[in-house]
């Protein structure tokens, strides 16, 4: 089941640029939530902020609160911990070129130390059918590499790797810009099942992505959040000038 | 500014919905002229731009349906674009309503006149004054002006409803009359229709400009300061 | 226009044809000593080739027969204690300058430290092993050569680490962040599985510089007529050998030193052959 978030008094540089500024918002569970604004405007920043990868950056630096359920992320636990509940898809996709893909669904678990064949059997099988791409692969798990998958395909793998783990939330930073429309749609249509199962917070570009997959948006701009309302809103009848004209195309 | 292009077919678009909001308003005049001084010459003249109205209604259809297809608009544009398709409909019903009084004048005139207790010249200058005052206010895009227009309505429908008892009498009382009665009481209830369309472009107004969908309330207050209507 | 376009593509295709005929010339040029020094060992050295060479120690000049299987075993022995010193250390080095040590001064100065390794003139590096190993053990040693032999493979295994590291993208480390695999298993078990190939490409490249080294071994190795596979003694290694034969006087021993050579190349030609198949087989294919 995913959790909520609960950002409080955000703030993240990268050196001595103030990349995120006063960010205060709450993230439903088991929503999928959307990020937009126009480039460097700081959403993929915030976004790892939310599973502490920011700070792995040499001159990374976050200050504020991030509430995870009932964890503050940044004070409870450790970073390996947080990043276990909370799963990642980039915006390329990544699998681990040395791995078949078996491995890599497995990748999580098994370097966590969790090494039981069957539940791991049981696991892949089911982070591969969570991620719509069990019936691509099936035949093939051990034998074909994660890479030689098409670039929807691998991009389903590195969600099925995601979800192995069993995280409560997923942040999806432009999980499918760099896809065509056909695996992009599929990529859509999955992020509308995870939903009932998981917290999700997707970054994108794709305004109409945007509006398809998410029941709240968030509109970011040089740092700041400028409005977060529900998707419905935002689209028809934004409250924020600033909003309408990004939205509108007017500027961007 | 972005998308040059895309406000240019925005301003495009009002332009043609002005253009049939002209023919519409000036074939009410017509047919209200038509029926104070009895020329039927004027009568030509609504038919024929009814056919020009028919005419732009499908070109603005089409050219707002490409502009939903191609350009994903959003908010305002969105609203914007929606409204025109609704406001296109109802000026072409108001056209429709010019012809259809204009058809009773013609018929009138193959009768004797005669003095009826209704005023329609009064009736028919508020339901054009409606129809003026929401375009003014799709022109400028006021929602104020429109709101005005929304409470006009009342009027005219009052007007029509003692139009209808004083014209159901006439034709109780003085049967030799019926014609005309049946014909005035149709003549109102075109006005009538006029101005429920009038009703209907000033909310589309609205929703274009605040966002607000006001049909069928009662109460036409703005979304967030609710004010009762007197 | 059109004649000008003409003689300009004229002059194109002919730039192009004269430099790929150069580039080839040159491929020709580098490739030609080896394949003319390999032919020429075959010639002078195939026809001392026989069972006895791989099986006997060397006879005193004069009497027929004899090989030189004491320093092919010998080679061997010296070559496994430079690798077990020399790739564990060279690779940690390298996966600490890329890894763990990425900007930092000690990264820096490890770097330097590896460069200046490099360029220390072989024989040098015998007399530091010569200092350090056989004069506290008074007495020389297969296992000073080893050492000898494996700080020398120390540079070339680390900074082929590090740039074959470098080169996995960090894409792929930060995938395996993102799932929360602590940072030094993600590195040995994803980011230098990855690199890998490029990992093995370098031992081997050390590996076989230092095969065929001999003045490392003179002081510390000394070489040994007889058999010995003890790590303690001198032993005997093919290069020095060879060496030995080369500037003795006698023509038995001159024509097992030509045979010497071609075997020596041939060895390391085949154990590179043989890490590159076995590992080949282990990497997955079909990377797109």
């Amino acid at each position: 089941m995913g959790v909520g978030i609960e950002v409080t008094n955000l703030n993240a540089w990268y050196g001595t640029n103030h990349t995120l500024q006063d960010i205060n918002l709450n993230i439903p569970a088991n929503h999928a939530t959307a990020l937009i604004g126009p480039s460097g405007c700081g959403k993929s920043t915030f976004v790892r902020c939310l599973n502490r990868m920011h700070e792995t950056n040499p001159v990374g630096r976050v200050t504020g609160t991030v509430r995870i359920g009932d964890l503050d992320i940044y004070k409870d636990v450790k970073p390996v911990q947080i990043r276990r509940r909370v799963g990642m898809v980039f915006q390329r996709p990544n699998p681990f070129p040395t791995m078949s893909i078996y491995d890599n669904v497995a990748a999580g678990l098994k370097l966590n130390g969790y090494s039981n064949k069957r539940t791991l059997d049981d696991i892949v099988e089911k982070s591969l059918k969570n991620s719509a791409l069990w019936d691509e692969v099936k035949d093939d798990l051990k034998k074909k590499s994660g890479a030689s998958l098409s670039g929807g395909q691998q991009q389903r793998l590195c969600i099925a790797r995601a979800l192995a783990v069993d995280p409560e939330v997923l942040l999806m930073d432009e999980p499918a810009s760099a896809l065509d429309p056909v695996s992009t749609s599929k990529i859509e249509d999955l992020i509308f099942q995870l939903k009932s199962q998981y917290t999700i917070v997707i970054v994108t570009h794709n305004m109409q992505q945007a509006a398809r997959v998410a029941e709240k948006t968030g509109f970011f701009l040089n740092g700041r959040m400028v409005e977060f309302d529900s998707t419905h809103k935002i689209f028809t009848n934004p409250s924020d000038k600033r909003t309408e004209d990004y939205i509108t195309g007017r500027f961007g | 500014m972005t998308r040059i292009r895309f406000q240019q077919s925005l301003e495009d678009l009002k332009e043609n919905l002005l253009v049939m909001a002209g023919l519409a308003e000036q074939a009410i005049q017509r047919a209200i002229e038509a029926y104070r001084v009895r020329d039927l010459s004027i009568c030509d003249l609504v038919s024929r731009s009814e056919i020009a109205i028919n005419r732009l209604e499908r070109d603005i259809d089409q050219s707002a349906l490409d502009l939903l297809a191609m350009e994903q608009p959003m908010a305002t544009d969105l609203r914007f674009i929606l409204s025109v398709i609704k406001i296109n409909a109802d000026l072409e019903r108001v056209g429709d309503a010019a012809k259809s009084i204009s058809d009773r004048v013609r018929n009138m005139e193959q009768m004797a006149a005669a003095e009826l207790p209704v005023d329609i010249p009064r009736m028919a200058s508020l339901a054009a004054d409606m129809v003026r005052k929401s375009l003014q206010a799709f022109i400028e895009a006021d929602a104020e002006i429109a709101r005005g227009v929304l409470t006009m309505d009342d009027a005219v429908d009052a007007m029509n409803r003692s139009a209808y008892k004083a014209l159901t009498k006439v034709m109780e009382e003085q049967c030799h009359l019926a014609p005309q009665a049946l014909n005035a009481l149709m003549i109102c209830r075109s006005l009538e229709r006029v101005a429920d369309h009038a009703t209907n472009i000033a909310e589309d107004v609205i929703f274009w400009v605040q966002g607000a969908d006001v049909r069928h309330h009662k109460n036409i207050a703005a979304p967030k300061d609710a004010q009762p209507m007197t | 226009m059109s004649t000008e376009y003409q003689l300009r593509s004229r002059i194109r295709a002919v730039t192009d044809h004269t430099v790929t005929a150069l580039a080839v010339l040159a491929t020709v040029i580098v490739v030609t000593p080896l394949v003319a020094i390999f032919i020429y060992l075959l010639y002078k050295g195939a026809s001392s080739l026989n069972l006895a060479f791989f099986t006997q120690i060397p006879k005193p000049p004069g009497e027929p027969g004899g090989g030189m299987a004491n320093a092919i075993v010998g080679s061997a022995i010296v070559l496994a204690i430079a690798s077990v010193i020399g790739v564990p250390m060279g690779i940690g080095g390298g996966i600490f300058l890329a890894e763990f040590g990425r900007g930092t001064k000690l990264a820096n100065a490890v770097r330097f430290t590896a460069d200046v390794l490099n360029g220390v003139p072989s024989i040098v590096m015998g007399l530091a092993a010569y200092a350090l190993v056989v004069i506290p053990q008074h007495h020389f040693s297969a296992f000073s050569g080893g050492v000898a032999l494996g700080i020398m493979m120390i540079p070339t295994v680390c900074r082929t680490t590090e740039e074959m590291l470098l080169m996995v993208p960090n894409a792929v480390r930060e995938a395996a962040l993102g799932l929360g695999i602590p940072n030094w298993r993600s590195v040995l078990a994803i980011t230098v599985k990855t690199a890998s190939p490029g990992i093995i490409t370098g031992c081997m490249l050390a590996f076989a510089r230092v095969a065929g080294e001999t003045a490392p071994l003179l002081f510390t190795a000394l070489g040994n007529a007889f058999w010995s596979t003890s790590l303690n003694q001198p032993i005997e290694a093919l290069p020095l050998q060879i060496y030995v034969f080369a500037l003795s006087p006698y023509d038995d021993w001159h024509r097992l030193a030509w045979a010497g050579s071609l075997v020596l190349i041939v060895l390391i030609v085949l154990a590179v052959g043989l890490v590159r198949y076995v590992t080949s087989r282990g990497v997955l294919k079909g990377v797109s």
